[in-house]
């Protein structure tokens, strides 16, 4: 009875990433004792574990988007780090009005700002057409932007920074008036709790799953295979997008080369981390939201830990292998294989006596 | 009955054409960018026959790696982990006999091993566990530029003296141009053309008529039916990754020889020069078909776009990446507007 209720808790599609993020923060605990205290200072939040949600801001918008990516086409957006390059370039670009650094806008914020997002839902629509429409694996027809996208971004801005340094720009990177609580945190909430609606009170959740699971058999019965795989591209290219802006708010400036730098690396990784499987199907939003929260809880350990920014990559790999050969069908008849094996061997030496 | 044999001849028929008309494509592209490049930078020395040997000096490491490339997207997968191998190998090397006393012979062990170990274990993890090939060495380059940095961050220059000799040996061609007094200036390339050319013609000849090669053709045509025919496809395909670990590693020490130096950013977006080298030489994203023939006019034209970009002067280099990059993209469209005609028919 115990054992069932064990195997009960087990199976649970959340069990796994809670799991990791507990065994973090644990390690975590452990090694800075105030890993969990809470302070005002200068009228805002600090400590630890406001550093990692903050921190984790940009991953779990990114993470929302891929997650959709993953479950409708089976396969992953690896140009998102670029495309939030795109995004803030184009976004800064028009604030600063081609001046590399300015002091008072250009142009008004929310302006600049519908232009960034569009850009990036115009980078996820052209990754959309060649995944949905050309039928060109998702990896292979998004490594076009992964590397011409850095690229594009620094035409945009010329081939510099853009600075712009302007407090009601640096807003959604930092703190709204006197709220002790960053910006992104907010951003990062209300980007879930939407995207969390949608899939609730339309079918599209259900769309999604059931084209990640038989494309053709969707079809079948009356979906729009090709529109929905394509919808999911241009949000995640959006997410993108959002998660850029605040991403170049926080530095004030636009630096093609390193805004969203690895960070498509971290999204996937948050995506498996949250249960779900990477060939597609049915997905779970908050195990993504989740993984990405580990993930960066995670990353703040390893710098914690003296491990410099070059080498986390390392790291982030290995766990990504072990997480997808746990996953793979292989490796789990395997496992049942040995316990059949175990079970006939126990049942023999039984029938034996 | 009698029609479906009919059909299925005029059928392979229809394949053949359409596969050699996107090589036909590539090498009429090749030519008139090319020519092209005679015509408008004439001053600037593209006619010269050293221009064009150039092409071959500085993109042998990524031939050789290109190729690999080809046989691992003709199995139906795909490596991105190259360009990380090959800044990892840089790296190693330069590391090894700079800082550690290593010979230049034991170099070549060291970059052949980095490259055959990279090979077994994404080959493993792709065709034994199958997991999919983008996530294996999606992985594999993040953790290859990780090691590349942990082993230096700073930039190592290569001074050991049996390297630098072999790197520098230049082999005078019979052909050449004439300098403005009328000194005949023959034509050079160095040793690592030659082994990249030897190399390709290998791999061409193992594609063509062993017994691995056929093999490799048939799973990327058709996994299923290959298995039915009775090929063992999780052992071919984990070969195919080895031989491709193996030349990354190869094309890594060439690339060495090229630059002479190890450093962390070295040969970013090196995968994406291999891939779009294949594809555009003609290699279907879909598997089954492609040869280390058409790879060559693939590398040759990414050089042929990045020394036109650098003769022409005041485009940023960021336009070779762009410029390859719609490039790939128009032929991936090509492959599947073809393939969704074939479809139809």
């Amino acid at each position: 009875m115990n054992k069932d209720t064990l195997k009960n808790i087990t199976s649970k599609r959340l069990f796994l990433p809670i799991v990791c993020l507990i065994a973090v923060l644990l390690v975590n605990v452990i090694k800075t004792p105030d890993f969990f205290k809470i302070s005002l200072e200068n009228g805002v939040l600090s400590g630890y574990i406001i550093i990692v949600i903050n921190r984790a801001s940009e991953l779990v918008i990114l993470a929302v988007g891929m997650t959709l990516v993953t479950a409708a086409s089976g396969g992953q957006d690896i140009s998102v780090g670029a495309v939030m390059a795109v995004a803030a370039a184009v976004c800064c670009q028009i604030l600063s009005g081609g001046a590399t650094s300015v002091t008072s806008l250009a142009a008004p914020l929310i302006l600049a700002i519908i232009a960034g997002i569009l850009a990036s839902a115009l980078c996820g629509a052209f990754n959309g057409f060649l995944v949905a429409k050309l039928n060109i694996q998702p990896m292979v027809a998004t490594l076009i932007l992964f590397t011409a996208g850095r690229g594009i971004a620094q035409l945009i801005t010329k081939g510099q920074i853009t600075y712009i340094r302007v407090d009601s720009y640096k807003t959604f990177g930092g703190y709204i008036g006197k709220c002790p609580i960053p910006t992104p945190i907010f951003i990062a909430i209300i980007v879930i709790v939407i995207t969390q609606i949608i899939l609730k009170k339309t079918a599209l959740g259900l769309y999604i799953e059931s084209v990640g699971i038989n494309g053709t058999a969707s079809r079948l019965v009356g979906l729009n295979s090709t529109l929905i795989k394509f919808l999911t591209y241009v949000i995640c290219g959006i997410m993108a997008g959002i998660a850029g802006v605040v991403a170049s708010s926080r530095i004030y400036s636009a630096d093609a080369n390193n805004i969203g730098l690895n960070l498509e690396m971290d999204a996937i990784l948050a995506v498996a981390l949250g249960g779900n499987v990477l060939g597609g199907g049915k997905f779970n939003l908050m195990g993504s939201v989740i993984g990405a929260y580990t993930i960066q809880a995670l990353t703040t350990t390893l710098y914690a830990m003296n491990v410099k920014a070059d080498q986390l990559p390392v790291y982030k790999a290995i766990v990504v292998i072990i997480i997808v050969v746990l996953q793979s069908p292989v490796f789990k008849k395997f496992l049942a294989n040995q316990k059949a094996k175990k079970l006939s061997n126990t049942a023999s030496a039984e029938g034996g006596k | 009955m009698e029609m479906g044999i009919f059909d299925s001849k005029t059928q392979t028929k229809r394949k053949i054409n359409s596969n050699t008309f996107l090589l036909m494509i590539t090498i009429l592209l090749f030519l008139a960018m090319y020519i092209s490049g005679m015509i408008i930078f004439a001053e600037g020395g593209f006619a010269k026959p050293q221009m064009f040997l150039n092409l071959f000096i500085s993109n042998a490491g990524l031939l050789v790696i290109a190729v690999g490339q080809t046989i691992v997207m003709i199995t139906g997968g795909i490596d991105i982990s190259v360009g990380s191998v090959t800044a990892l190998v840089c790296m190693a090397v330069a590391n090894q006999m700079e800082n550690h006393g290593a010979s230049a012979y034991m170099a070549v062990a060291i970059a052949l091993g980095i490259g055959l170990l990279y090979g077994i274990v994404q080959g493993f993890l792709i065709s034994y566990l199958e997991i999919q090939p983008f996530i294996v060495s999606l992985a594999g380059l993040f953790f290859g530029r990780g090691l590349t940095s942990m082993i230096s961050t700073d930039m190592i220059s290569i001074k050991n003296e049996t390297f630098l000799a072999w790197a520098k040996y230049r082999i005078y061609l019979p052909i050449g141009s004439y300098s403005k007094r009328g000194k005949f200036l023959p034509a050079y390339i160095y040793p690592t053309v030659i082994i990249a050319l030897v190399i390709v013609f290998i791999i061409a000849i193992i594609m063509k008529y062993t017994k691995f090669g056929r093999e490799v053709y048939a799973i990327g045509g058709n996994a299923q039916s290959a298995m039915m025919m009775g090929l063992n496809v999780r052992k071919t395909k984990f070969k195919a990754y080895i031989l491709n670990g193996f030349l990354a590693g190869c094309g890594g020490f060439l690339f060495c020889l090229n630059s002479c130096s190890g450093f962390v950013e070295q040969a970013k977006g090196l995968e994406m020069d291999a891939i779009s080298a294949s594809v555009i030489g003609g290699t279907l994203l879909s598997g089954g078909v492609g040869t280390p023939f058409g790879t060559i006019f693939g590398v040759l034209i990414k050089g042929t776009i990045s020394s036109l970009i650098t003769t022409q002067g005041s485009l940023s280099s960021w336009w070779v990446r762009i410029v390859l990059s719609a490039l790939l993209c128009f032929f991936i469209v090509l492959q599947a507007v073809i393939s969704g005609v074939k479809k139809k028919k």
